[in-house]
């Protein structure tokens, strides 16, 4: 882990202001000039205002704290643990501690997201700077009441004490801490005395989400403000031609029928582009209405004509084209070691095999929907996006205005998955707002979210290995996907460094359909394929296979190569942990085991699935997790997104099925497309390895190894390998269930 | 578009309202109370579920034209100050992760509890079948309505 560099950290992040009506101190800290060096800040500190920071803290009179949480929340649990962490170096009672969420800052912010899983990583050390700096000054202001050095003085629990035993409250010295300069080089708490990390911290909106409160942008209401629903091509790839409303006005409430269309195809034109616009290019009709069931209806009663040039896709043509391009010779390499052919020609023997996975939808349970008010002289956006910059940006572009004049307000999500990443909801909100000259919500429908998506790629991967002197000796790795190939540093995770003879190759075809992030992009299924792959190494082999996992581990501990960022030691650690948890090979008659470990978003996970037969069938009765995310923040809120990740993983691996026939989808909601419900829902176990390392992100890293360790473990009890998802198809194929 | 007068949370309220307007919308854009949510409009997800004369029924599934004579409670009204023991469970637990399901989760629990004082593991996986969780928070859930069972007796 490396440390930050402490120059980031100097005091011209700070903004300090004793400028509040209420009285009181809010210091400012800009998180993102720490986080990444390469930010821009402004040269003119003078100028600055609030909007130039995005973690904020203030301190009224009465020493009650407010802390305004700079990042979206979609359920992964950062609105109450990231303001614990810059609780934890403030040192105040949590008790006393309220948390708001802050708006989007335009500026000189970068990472006002809610994805890959890097919120508290990239966070970590700037909180922890931001509380004890703001914890430092309040020590000082005391010092100078008492007229002492204020090395003589400490803090704790909102309380700062001096030699003679003399106490003030933070509220008490506010205002004249805010008159200080802000100290450089505060030290920073020793992980062993933390009294807030590591403690169980209830989520900061439990009591709104109980009660039903207005919190999520579908609960958003302005004055003045009508409904509109959208009817989108229903086939990708298609334009509109015509369209008849006839039926639609008749519908009470509908107050008229209008296109949109225009304004996205500037965007394009213009060369501008921005990797959230995943938005088609046709002409959309637009339902405004009185109320959200007038625009529902309204919309259900539309007719209208599309055509496209290029031929309908299916999913037949899918499977056919990508398996076309594993068995051809046009891939691009990301990752070559040594000379796999060498290795399979010198081989004992060589294993082949391929691997499925279908396009999937998002399904977030709040469906699509966003608040655009759109004037000439401002915009005004409210609503659910996980990448609000970016929505902004593209709106800006859209409409020639300044960034400044758009104000976007970031509410609580109903599930991002990844799904809000992209901002095309965003982007059609305001461009009906622009047309018809009104505050507008635009709501989706289950039916638009899961036909009209930006679904996970169809993907397929062919493994080849070979096994020499009982080794695995090479190992062959093709992707073949819908649209885009795997990113970034997957190409160097397990196994790169740990097999001599070693590559990794890429390739995809076009589709109309638009595809894009998926919770643990590519990792999700590439996890799957690749650790059901190695049990069947083992069992070639004849070893175990974990004993398998852990000798090949032995292999990258000490590597010089930059581009391998998984440990080796870390993984043998969390491997070991849940081998032991899970009582791995020991139990009880009738219970069958499957092992995965995975490395992805930073963090180490190991699981191990535990599966009985009922009447012949697989049930999923438990699985055992260890990970490794250095530093637990929340417990509680980190078992529950390691919890939710391995259910989400197995939910999708066992039933999730999204086909194309004449180029449609063949589900349109819940009645026929399966979710994980409780009853199939196993016990989960989740255990963290201790260190005192940087924590690392949760919200992805539990499900890549789910789908392999429940595969494993099925084909424990079955004898009968899972090489494609849906699994309960696989199943029902081999008369394993009715 | 015709006069309906609804018993919700125990007020009498007046609206005007074509008569197959879902009791969901009616209560989200008419009434404010937006507790109550949307998220498959067919019944088959459980996020809009509240009470009519005590039962769990699914509000977008409900038009508003024949619901004059019934009591219908929602979310807002489970309690005055949040802490019906089915509430108070969900907090102790801490079960939401991103929360949009939760309301619809507590309401189908708390009709539940009311026939079942005293319910089997097996009996809360049943009865909570069918109510989605996207964050799949139904380890929790499950343990929740157990805690407020025990609450309850």
């Amino acid at each position: 882990m490396s440390s930050q560099n402490k120059n980031n950290f100097s005091r011209r992040n700070f903004l300090k202001t004793s400028a509040l009506a209420s009285g009181g101190l809010l210091i400012g800290f800009n998180l993102l000039a720490a986080c990444k060096p390469e930010a821009v800040m402004p040269v003119d500190i003078k100028n600055l205002n609030f909007n130039d920071f995005n973690a904020f803290i203030k301190i009224s009179d009465e020493g009650y704290v407010t802390l305004f949480s700079p990042n979206p929340e979609i359920g992964q649990g950062v609105k109450t643990s990231m303001p614990m962490i810059i609780a934890e170096e403030l040192d105040v009672e949590w008790s006393k501690v309220n948390v708001v969420q802050g708006a989007l800052d335009t500026k000189n912010f970068q990472r006002q997201v809610a994805g890959g899983s890097q919120s508290i990583r990239f966070g970590w050390d700037a909180l922890r700077q931001t509380g004890a700096t703001t914890k430092q000054m309040l020590i000082n202001a005391a010092a100078v009441k008492w007229n002492v050095n204020a090395s003589t003085c400490k803090a704790s629990k909102g309380i700062i004490t001096n030699s003679k035993g003399d106490k003030l409250g933070y509220g008490e010295v506010v205002n004249e801490a805010v008159l200080l300069e802000v100290p450089e080089d505060v030290k920073l708490k020793e992980i062993k005395d933390f009294t807030i990390i590591g403690q169980e911290i209830v989520n900061v909106d439990i009591d709104k989400i109980i009660t039903g409160k207005p919190m999520f942008g579908l609960d958003y209401k302005a004055e003045g403000m009508v409904y509109a629903t959208v009817l989108r091509p229903p086939v990708f790839g298609q334009k509109l031609v015509s369209f008849n409303a006839d039926e639609t006005k008749k519908v009470k409430g509908v107050i008229d029928v209008i296109t949109i269309g225009d304004k996205v195809r500037e965007f394009n034109k213009s060369g501008k582009r921005s990797w959230t616009f995943q938005i088609s290019e046709s002409d959309k009709v637009v339902v405004i209405a009185k109320n959200t069931w007038a625009a529902i209806k309204g919309k259900e009663v539309l007719s209208a004509k599309w055509e496209m040039d290029s031929k309908l896709e299916s999913t037949e043509n899918h499977n056919e084209t990508l398996n076309k391009i594993l068995g051809g010779r046009e891939l691009n390499t990301r990752r070559e070691d040594g000379n796999v052919k060498n290795a399979f020609a010198k081989a004992d023997k060589v294993i082949e095999r391929t691997y499925h996975s279908p396009f999937i939808p998002h399904n977030c349970m709040e469906p699509m929907n966003f608040y655009a008010d759109v004037t000439s002289e401002k915009i005004h956006l409210v609503g659910p996006v996980q990448t609000p910059q970016a929505a902004q940006g593209v709106v800006a572009d859209m409409f020639g205005i300044d960034k400044d004049k758009i104000y976007l307000e970031m509410t609580r999500m109903g599930g991002g998955f990844g799904r809000r990443l992209y901002g095309d909801f965003v982007y059609e909100a305001a461009e009906i707002s622009n047309a018809i000259k009104k505050p507008v919500k635009l709501t989706s429908t289950r039916e638009d979210d899961m036909t009209t998506g930006v679904y996970k790629p169809s993907v397929k991967y062919r493994i080849k290995a070979s096994l020499k002197d009982g080794k695995v000796t090479g190992y062959h790795l093709k992707e073949a996907a819908v649209n885009s190939n795997m990113y970034g540093s997957i190409p160097n995770f397990f196994p790169a460094g740990c097999i001599p003879n070693y590559k990794v190759e890429t390739g995809n075809h076009k589709s109309n359909i638009t595809t894009g992030a998926w919770r643990a992009p590519y990792t999700n299924f590439l996890a799957f394929a690749e650790q059901s792959f190695f049990d069947e190494l083992a069992s070639e082999l004849n070893i175990d296979t974990i004993q398998l996992r852990l000798d090949l581990l032995q292999n990258v501990k000490n590597t010089t190569d930059p581009n391998i960022q998984y440990s080796g030691q870390r993984m043998e650690d969390t491997i070991k942990l849940v081998k032991e948890k899970a009582n791995w090979g020991k139990t009880k008659e009738g219970v069958y085991q499957g092992f995965a470990a995975y490395y992805s978003h930073n963090t180490h996970v190991a699981e191990i699935a535990e599966i009985i037969l009922k009447d012949g069938f697989p049930v999923i009765k438990k699985v055992i997790v260890a990970a490794d995310c250095g530093v637990v923040v929340n417990p509680t809120g980190a078992r529950n997104q390691v919890e939710g990740g391995v259910l989400d993983g197995i939910g999708h691996a066992m039933y999730a099925d999204l086909s194309f026939k004449d180029g449609k989808p063949s589900n349109k909601n819940f009645d026929t497309y399966r979710l994980i419900r409780m009853q199939e829902t196993p016990k989960v176990e989740v255990y963290f390895v201790q260190n005192e390392l940087s924590p690392t992100g949760l919200g992805e890293p539990g499900l890549p190894p789910a789908g392999g360790a429940v595969a494993n473990a099925i084909n424990a009890a079955l004898g009968k390998r899972m090489y494609s998802q849906p699994f309960v198809k696989e199943l029902k194929k081999s008369a394993f269930l009715g | 578009m015709p006069n309906y007068t609804l018993h919700i949370n125990g007020k009498e309220r007046d609206v005007n309202a074509d008569e197959d307007t879902p009791l969901l919308w009616i209560l989200r854009d008419e009434f404010d109370l937006v507790g109550t949510k949307f998220g498959c409009g067919i019944a088959q997800c459980g996020a809009c579920t509240v009470h009519i004369d005590g039962v769990a029924t699914r509000s977008c599934q409900m038009q508003v034209s024949i619901l004059e004579d019934v009591k219908i409670t929602t979310i807002e009204g489970l309690s005055e100050d949040g802490k019906h023991p089915v509430q108070e469970a969900w907090k102790e637990i801490d079960v939401p992760q991103c929360g949009y399901c939760q309301a619809g989760q507590i309401m189908t629990a708390s009709a539940f509890l009311e026939e079942n004082k005293n319910p089997s593991e097996e009996e809360i996986r049943e009865a909570m079948q069918g109510n989605i969780c996207r964050c799949a928070s139904y380890n929790r859930i499950e343990k929740a309505v157990k805690v407020a069972s025990e609450k309850m007796s």
